[in-house]
């Protein structure tokens, strides 16, 4: 190091022993940036290359039913519609049993079960959506067709929901498929959030006479209901963009139908199935379009997902102040 | 003992000092008697051999440096330690004569309530938390009588009558710990357990909690851990001193602060340990 | 008192209490289920097919039996190469920029931004690597469906770095800087070695999460029925074969479906495994 007599002034001699610091900090702010800038990229690219089916459209885009590149009628209610549909059967059969498993874990299985169970769940997040299409297809299409679709129509055939024709593929088809995929993620992090809740909330629930169910389902659970939520907020956020096991199994057929038997669409799937036979510009414009619908409404529950688990820990932490 | 260490604990001039423990506790029963009580966390014992009974309608302060075991020995009272998996027991505890072991948990539980060293209620409305108890449990009363009842005898019902819809969260942290004793009172519990249940609080909210404990006590039997000796001879009839998990001394409070037994005893309550 | 008494009402609440926490016990038990069984069909009906030829052999042509998925395991060995050399420097630096030089304002904000990509579906990416490195050059390529999964490693290897940098303990750094390091020094030789594994475990979950995706690549990589030189010609995948096959209405076709299923999800699992350990060893390490 110079000493203080050197001929440079203290300005130099300073920057030139920053040199080193502000070049990384310079270079890694870049590739920071960088992460700024495609995300930025993403939103501007969906909305500029949608324009003509903007434009044409407008928002009568999002309650038209009529799919038709031969006369070049573009409208988005049926895959809005299908991914609405499937999401929620998801949810209706994820929920109950993912919230059943994450008590279990969390309250009432020893800890090595408990630690053992979750390692298993969390590689069952991790199994890319192409198989649970290939196990759709090949072993719950069958299924359905064969055996639970014909006792549904046997016992609930009354009801519009299970009545029609029963190909195997269909809303229902992959709502379960859905559910499956969606399951851990509302497992893991409900279980944390449950194992979250201080203890003395239980136990002055059983101070009190409860039963052990009681004081779970009536104390610990609603303490934990706001983390619960956010994590059916982001499972639900997962299933509104899942695309090839859904795309698999639903029968791929633009139409609204009151039966779960029926096959339908998502918009995830039929950009999937039609994008590369996009024959015109205003036929890939419609189906940005459809992909900007997902990103936003999917932005919007990842949002919401957020504030929701943000919200949980900041309870906790005050009721524990 | 010196007088200045008298003065020091104000153990009141009044018809409890300068009595004999003896004499004393054959006035009342016992409610709850805990016999040859030996505890362990698996392998590790923290109890040893306890004795002591639970005069009925009276207080019973349990202190001792930390660690000493107190809480544990509370919590066997409503066989909280139950919900630990590898706790152990050894000995016997009766309520009103009958072993508490025999009976099934949930509904013994009913007839102790607990309060916890920091205040916590449940993610309800002040009222939904007092009803807690006796809607799961059924009861013959009207909720909402009920309710203003067990908020008046934790001195909590005029702060709060206007509010009952509230969530308990937004309640002062003394309030908060008046709302656990009113919801812990709705069972009618025959005994009251409370552990340190003012270490969390101001000055204030204490001293209100240890003037509705000495008015509650002849209608509940009332136990309390506490690491506050003074707290313990302002408000306890009768104190148990216990230290690395065994009973040193148990007396009428007065007794204990002013002609301790033990020496061991002594030293705790002049400071010089613990 | 009570006790006594046969209580009807207790009675209920106490049944009612074993059923539930027993169902409970069902769910749990269902959903550790499912990967097993996911995994059993695979090996049923996959794992005489995963064979030499399967790995050797190009796909025949259609309609005709036998061939194998040679150039789609190339192919995916390839696009995540790519995509790690792409997507990992942009998280692990700019993981490094956050934990250590980032201001709150800046730090928000890119966190934000990778928040927004991963929540961001997989075939929405795939429309942006089309738009951007496919509609103007007119034609497929490894390096776009590359590209696309390279985004989506970012958002994983940047929070992962930027957590495990934050979780180095301060007298580490400390100490490097009294020896007199400059900050980058420091990172360099000290903090970031000190959180290798848990960086290393971040990439590896990312790579095992993009393996396995298969919308990005379906207009970006999109599919080749044989060898894909270079890095500008569509190429195979594993996935995407396997979505192709799956569909197909050939027999032949289902069982190299199947095989290539087994292969996927065993690459996956592995990786996953593998990454939690590295994670649980080092943790160990430091306990003991």
């Amino acid at each position: 190091m110079r000493g203080a007599g050197s001929s440079l002034s203290p300005r130099s001699l300073f920057s030139r022993l920053c040199q080193g610091d502000e070049i990384a900090r310079l270079i890694t702010l870049l590739f920071a940036a960088s992460v700024v800038l495609i995300a930025l990229a993403i939103v501007y690219q969906l909305w500029v290359d949608s324009a003509l089916s903007r434009h044409r459209f407008g928002l009568h885009f999002l309650v038209t039913s009529v799919w038709d590149p031969v006369f070049e009628q573009f409208g988005a209610l049926p895959f809005i519609y299908g991914t609405l549909l499937t999401s929620a059967v998801a949810l209706l059969l994820a929920v109950p049993l993912g919230i059943g498993a994450a008590i279990f874990l969390a309250e009432l299985a020893p800890q090595r079960i408990s630690a053992v169970c979750t390692f298993f769940i969390e590689l069952l997040a991790a199994v890319p959506s192409v198989i649970y299409g290939l196990l759709g297809v090949f072993v719950l299409v069958p299924l359905m067709r064969q055996d639970v679709q014909p006792f549904l129509k046997n016992t609930l055939g009354f009801l519009p929901l299970f009545s029609g024709p029963a190909y195997g593929v269909g809303f229902l088809t992959a709502g379960i498929v859905l559910a499956l995929m969606i399951l851990p993620f509302i497992i893991s992090v409900s279980r944390e959030v449950l194992l979250s809740v201080p203890r003395d909330q239980r136990e002055a629930a059983l101070a009190l006479g409860s039963t052990r169910w009681e004081s779970t389902w009536r104390v610990v659970v609603p303490f934990a209901r706001t983390g619960i939520f956010g994590s059916i907020f982001l499972a639900l956020a997962r299933a509104l963009g899942e695309t090839m096991a859904v795309t698999m199994v639903i029968g791929n057929t633009p139409q609204i139908a009151a039966s779960l038997f029926a096959p339908g669409y998502t918009i995830a799937a039929v950009i999937a199935n039609e994008f590369t036979e996009a024959t015109s510009d205003l036929y890939l414009h419609a189906l940005i379009e459809l992909g900007l619908v997902l990103f936003l409404l999917t932005f919007i529950l990842n949002g919401m997902a957020r504030l929701l688990i943000l919200l949980t820990e900041r309870k906790g932490a005050e009721v524990r102040a | 003992m010196s007088a200045a260490t008298r003065l020091l604990f104000s153990v009141p001039a009044g018809p409890l000092s300068g009595a004999t423990g003896r004499a004393m506790s054959s006035e009342q029963p016992m409610r709850m008697n805990i016999s040859k009580l030996n505890f362990f966390y698996g392998e590790k014992q923290v109890l040893f051999d306890i004795s002591l009974g639970v005069t009925s309608a009276r207080l019973t302060a349990l202190i001792g440096p930390s660690g000493c075991g107190k809480s544990t020995l509370l919590r066997t009272l409503n066989r909280m330690h139950e919900t630990i998996r590898n706790a152990r027991l050894d000995g016997e505890i009766t309520l009103d004569g009958e072993s508490i072991f025999v009976q099934d948990v949930t509904q013994f539980r009913r007839r102790i309530g607990m309060v916890f060293q920091k205040p916590n209620p449940f993610p309800k409305s002040i009222f939904d938390n007092v009803a807690y108890g006796p809607r799961i449990n059924g009861t013959s009363r009207p909720l909402s009588e009920l309710v203003e009842a067990s908020l008046r005898r934790a001195a909590l019902w005029d702060e709060v009558k206007d509010q009952l819809h509230k969530s308990a969260y937004e309640l002062s942290g003394g309030q908060q710990q008046r709302l656990c004793i009113a919801r812990a009172l709705a069972v009618e519990p025959e005994v009251l357990l409370l552990d340190e249940p003012c270490s969390a609080l101001d000055p204030i909210s204490t001293a209100k909690i240890e003037e509705l404990l000495v008015q509650l006590k002849s209608s509940c039997t009332i136990v309390i851990v506490t690491h506050n000796m003074q707290q313990a001879a302002r408000v306890s009839d009768f104190t148990a001193f216990l230290l690395n998990g065994s009973l040193i001394e148990f007396s009428p409070t007065p007794q204990l602060f002013t002609t301790p037994v033990d020496s061991r005893t002594e030293a705790y309550i002049t400071g010089r340990f613990g | 008192m009570m006790t006594s008494r046969r209580n009807p009402r207790l009675l209920w609440r106490k049944s009612l209490s074993a059923v539930m926490l027993s169902l409970t016990g069902v769910c749990a038990v269902v959903a550790v289920s499912v990967l097993f069984l996911i995994l059993g069909y695979l090996v049923l009906h996959g794992g005489r097919s995963v064979n030499w030829d399967f790995f050797t052999k190009l796909p025949a042509p259609v309609g005709e039996l036998g061939g194998g998925m040679a150039n789609a395991i190339l192919g995916s060995a390839k696009l995540l190469a790519l995509a790690s050399l792409i997507g990992v420097p942009i998280g692990l630096l700019g993981g490094v920029y956050l934990a250590e030089f980032g201001g709150r304002g800046a730090g928000f904000i890119v966190r934000y931004a990778a928040d927004l990509l991963n929540g961001t579906p997989s075939i929405v990416i795939g429309i942006f690597a089309y738009a951007l490195l496919v509609l103007p050059f007119k034609h497929f390529s490894t390096f776009s469906g590359a590209f696309a999964l390279g985004i989506m490693m970012v958002p994983i290897t940047l929070r992962s770095t930027e957590e495990f940098l934050r979780a180095v303990p301060l007298n580490l750094r400390e100490g490097a800087l009294a020896l007199g390091a400059s900050k980058s020094r420091a990172i360099l030789t000290v903090v970031l070695p000190a959180a290798y594994r848990g960086i290393l475990t971040a990439v590896l979950l990312a790579l095992a999460r993009v393996a396995g995706e298969t919308a990005p690549l379906l207009f970006t990589a999109f599919s080749n029925r044989f060898w894909s030189p270079g890095w500008n010609q569509p190429t195979a995948s594993l996935p995407v074969m396997i979505y192709t096959y799956a569909v197909s209405p050939y027999d032949d076709w289902h069982r190299q479906a199947w095989a290539a299923g087994l292969l996927l999800l065993g690459l996956v699992l592995v990786i996953n495994v593998v990454a939690r350990l590295v994670l649980l060893r080092g943790a160990a390490g430091r306990r003991s």
